[in-house]
């Protein structure tokens, strides 16, 4: 959980330091989404997008010795760049610290300043689709 | 008499739209997005707050003074669009909230006593949803069908195919005059002379026509036509919609209320006369007070150097864009309003318009309320920059070589 936590806090020290310049914290985003893993292509199918984005957003997850890796990819550079922090945050982590993670980076970036409401809005809905993951992974874990 | 840019001193025009002196993102900024809504001029700003600081009471319903005061100015304005849009009579004239709302008062009002089953509604592919999720709700309730116009690549509407969707089923005929994603201008009056040879009723969408070009609904011979203030340089929550008298007084009211009724008793009501009969409630009493400076505005410029204006602004920005390599322009229509929709090879929309407001240019991404279009286009969406009158060459250089950045830092 304290890892979870910890990421967080680097990505908020990380935008800190772009001293709220929006054009700049937008190509710091990008380069961060150049960093994802290439997406398996036989993966970018119609069943792994992520609804409620405005742009497509293709997302995984495997279950690997009690820890979830998600792989994410988008159609477009921002939000390729969007969720590749929540992948940094959440990846590797238990199903039940996924669950019960706080994701309060966005607010403290101000990221809704520099993204707008409606892709903030898809933001939430990639988190969740890591939470419904994190959920089947428990439960198949219980089961 | 030829018009040229020159008729304007645009920088004292820009004095009056205060909202265009400022910094978004540390950058100067450059209002491009004036075909979703356009900024206000300064005599509405002054109107509104005369109107809220002297004038303020309830309209056609008091004796007192205030209350004659803002019965007289809200009227004024009417007479004043009856002029804008040479009406023969002001009470053809009906105060709305927006277009949206004009078009929902025919389709359900016209609608719900016109249609059958088996009747045809003609819209176009370029339409706005305002001007097909009304059509489609009453067709659902009539059980009538849509049939729609077909454009060409360039964005025009192919008249020879929308010739063939005309019947004796066609009751009515729905079109924008100008397109707001693509600029394309229709050709109007051809396409309501066409409707009347088989007796369909005319709704034209001028929403976008309204801040552009001059408009004259008795040489359209359009039985309804609908637009909106806040495109005009007016405040927002103020619509349009005019109605041909005999038609207007045929069809039931929409909304039922204080000032639509002659008399009500639990027996029964008797309606007011038109336009009252479409005004139910307390309307935008400020704002469409306020309307008419906006619309004096627009007739103290004049149409012709409005749209010469543009005209220019247009020509100059696709000639810098079309430079530029990747560049994908979406609606290259012959007759076209000043409004540019395109695309960049290999970089999607959202990602240029979220820069581009980086560096404080106000541009739209997205499928600008014309899902059908894009859908059709195979495309999500598109960036799409619209100049005003008050927007400058000089303003179209800094956005070029913005673009000319976000591109080379995206590719």
């Amino acid at each position: 959980m304290n890892q979870i936590k910890d990421r967080q806090e680097a990505i908020i020290e990380e935008f800190s330091m772009l001293d709220s310049n929006m054009e700049m914290a937008l190509n710091y985003i990008i380069e961060l989404g150049e960093e994802l893993p290439v997406f398996p292509e036989e993966e970018r199918v119609d069943e792994n997008i992520v609804k409620g984005c405005q742009s497509k957003v293709w997302l995984t997850a495997s279950f690997t010795d009690g820890h979830i890796l998600y792989k994410a990819d988008s159609n477009t550079a921002i939000t390729r760049g969007l969720v590749s922090l929540l992948v940094r945050v959440l990846n590797q982590s238990s199903p039940q610290d996924v669950i019960n993670a706080e994701i309060y980076f966005p607010k403290h970036i101000e990221m809704d300043r520099f993204i707008g409401t409606q892709r903030s809005n898809g933001f939430a809905s990639m988190t969740k689709q890591m939470k419904m993951y994190a959920v089947a992974f428990l439960a198949k874990q219980g089961a | 008499m030829e018009v040229t840019t020159h008729d304007i001193d645009i920088q004292s025009l820009r004095k009056r739209f205060p909202v265009l002196n400022q910094k978004v993102n540390g950058k100067p900024l450059i209002y491009f997005d004036n075909a979703a809504s356009s900024q206000t001029v300064d005599t509405v700003v002054k109107s509104l707050i005369e109107f809220y600081e002297k004038d303020h009471a309830n309209i056609h319903r008091g004796i007192h003074t205030l209350a004659e005061r803002s019965t007289k100015k809200f009227e004024e304005t009417r007479e004043s669009v009856r002029y804008f849009i040479n009406s023969s009579e002001a009470d053809e004239v009906i105060f709305t909230k927006g277009t949206t709302e004009s078009i929902n008062l025919v389709a359900h009002s016209w609608g719900s006593v016109n249609l059958k089953e088996k009747d045809e509604i003609i819209l176009s592919q370029i339409e706005h949803h305002s001007n097909i999720v009304p059509w489609q709700l009453i067709a659902q309730k009539t059980g009538a069908k849509i049939k729609v116009i077909p454009i060409n690549d360039r964005g025009e509407l192919i008249i020879e195919e929308y010739e063939k969707l005309l019947s004796p089923k066609t009751r009515l005929v729905a079109f924008n005059y100008i397109s707001n994603s693509l600029g394309t201008i229709n050709p109007a009056k051809e396409i309501v002379t066409l409707a009347n040879e088989v007796e369909a009723v005319t709704l034209i969408d001028a929403a976008q026509a309204a801040p552009h070009t001059k408009i004259d609904v008795q040489d359209l011979n359009c039985d309804f036509l609908a637009f909106s203030g806040h495109k005009m340089y007016g405040p927002t929550g103020v619509g349009i919609l005019y109605g041909r008298r005999e038609i207007l007084e045929a069809i039931p009211p929409y909304q039922g209320g204080g000032e639509m009724i002659k008399d009500v008793s639990f027996g029964g009501t008797s309606y007011n006369d038109i336009p009252y009969k479409f005004e139910a409630g307390t309307p935008n009493i400020g704002e469409v007070i306020a309307f008419k400076s906006a619309v004096d505005f627009i007739n103290e410029l004049g149409h012709p150097v409005i749209e010469s204006h543009e005209n220019e602004l247009l020509r100059y920005a696709t000639n810098k864009l079309s430079a530029l390599e990747g560049f994908i322009p979406i609606g290259t229509a012959k007759n076209k309003a000043s409004v540019i929709s395109f695309l960049i090879e290999g970089i999607h929309a959202y990602d240029l318009g979220q820069f581009l407001d980086a560096k404080g240019i106000a541009a739209r991404t997205g499928h600008h309320c014309t899902q059908p279009l894009m859908e059709y286009l195979g495309i999500d969406g598109t960036v799409r920059v619209s100049f005003s009158v008050y927007n400058t060459k000089e303003e179209i250089d800094i956005f070029i070589n913005a673009l000319k950045n976000i591109i080379s830092k995206l590719r």
